[in-house]
């Protein structure tokens, strides 16, 4: 604890519910993964937001690159038959 | 329950009363801490704890109110009491000095506050049966959380190492306090409601020993131990806690937010 900046960054995801996927809600400085998990547990759970923490170091995410999006998802704009409402749906077909 | 004797309530009264001061005290100790903590995670986590304190101590001191039936509320317990009036463990007045102090204090305190509840939670008087119900779940985290740290910071640096060993070793002698029984502890132990606080000690010693093995600290000899919180004869902090503590309160009287 000696270094104040060794304290790595850890992403918070929470499930809200059972049958329901995590989901990112924040992220919080700990000095371990187990702590990571007290501390969200004060930050982000004392509303009864949740019933399952995941604590991820940030260092393990890779990200896409915001200045790739061209690249990355602008060719499905396009692209209008990959979406489903594209097609047209038959009458006879009441719901979808 | 059966009807209490006007001597049984009394002691009652008191008895929520002085878990309620432990939980005041202790409470405001960690809202001192309130954007002073090593980080702004500890800062959340401290002065979430001091919130549970807090929720007890309104329930208890409403509680005493109620029984006493004369015109009291938990605010006026809390706040408009002399020094000698108050009967919280001499431990949770301490100052927190250091980090390592406030680790120490809260952790020495909730290895007992646990297993005091979890007795209180088969007490025969519902509202303190349903005050210790709550508080069993919360005081494991607060339990778990000095732990946490306890281990951290013993098993850490070598200074992180010292000055955990300088708490634990300075904040010893007042956990002697702790399970010292009293007319009150013996009176409501006899009639189902309180706890035989010397049956608390298998628990703290095994969390105290576990904890202190795990962060590579040793355990202090039980040598002298303080005592006089439960009586109203504090420590020299005490007064400095009151006086901020009722500063609003006797500086406007009846002031409400």
């Amino acid at each position: 604890m000696t270094d104040h900046k060794a304290w790595p960054l850890y992403e918070i995801f929470l499930r809200s519910r059972n049958g329901l996927s995590h989901k990112h809600v924040g992220s919080l400085h700990a000095p371990d993964a187990e702590m990571a998990i007290a501390n969200a547990r004060d930050a982000y759970t004392r509303r009864g937001e949740g019933v399952s923490i995941w604590a991820v170091p940030s260092a393990s995410i890779i990200a896409s690159d915001p200045s790739d999006k061209a690249t990355m998802y602008e060719p499905a704009l396009d692209k209008g038959y990959r979406h489903a409402t594209y097609y047209d749906i038959p009458e006879e077909v009441k719901n979808m | 329950m059966a009807q209490l004797s006007a001597a049984d309530t009394e002691a009652l009264i008191a008895y929520s009363t002085r878990i309620g001061d432990d939980a005041l005290i202790l409470s405001h100790r960690l809202a001192e801490m309130c954007a002073h903590a090593p980080e702004l995670e500890e800062d959340i986590a401290l002065t979430n704890i001091a919130l549970d304190l807090i929720g007890q101590t309104r329930v208890l001191y409403s509680y005493a109110a109620e029984l006493e039936n004369k015109g009291r509320d938990e605010d006026k317990i809390a706040f408009l009491r002399e020094e000698r009036d108050y009967r919280n463990l001499l431990l949770l007045e301490q100052p927190n000095e250091d980090f390592a102090h406030v680790i120490a204090r809260q952790f020495l305190f909730s290895a007992m506050s646990l297993p005091f509840f979890e007795a209180l939670a088969s007490s025969t008087d519902d509202t303190l049966r349903g005050v210790a119900e709550k508080a069993v779940k919360e005081v494991r985290y607060h339990l778990s959380h000095a732990a946490q740290w306890v281990i951290r910071l013993g098993d850490g640096t070598a200074e992180s190492h010292a000055r955990m060993q300088a708490a634990i070793d300075a904040l010893w002698m007042y956990t002697g306090e702790m399970f010292v029984m009293d007319d009150i502890d013996r009176r409501l132990l006899a009639l189902g409601i309180g706890v035989d606080l010397d049956s608390l000690r298998p628990a703290f010693n095994d969390a105290v020993g576990n904890v202190l093995d795990d962060a590579t600290l040793t355990r202090p000899a039980d040598g002298w131990m303080a005592s006089g919180g439960r009586s109203g004869r504090h420590t020299e902090y005490m007064g400095f806690i009151l006086t901020e503590l009722q500063y609003m309160q006797r500086t406007y009287p009846d002031m409400t937010w």
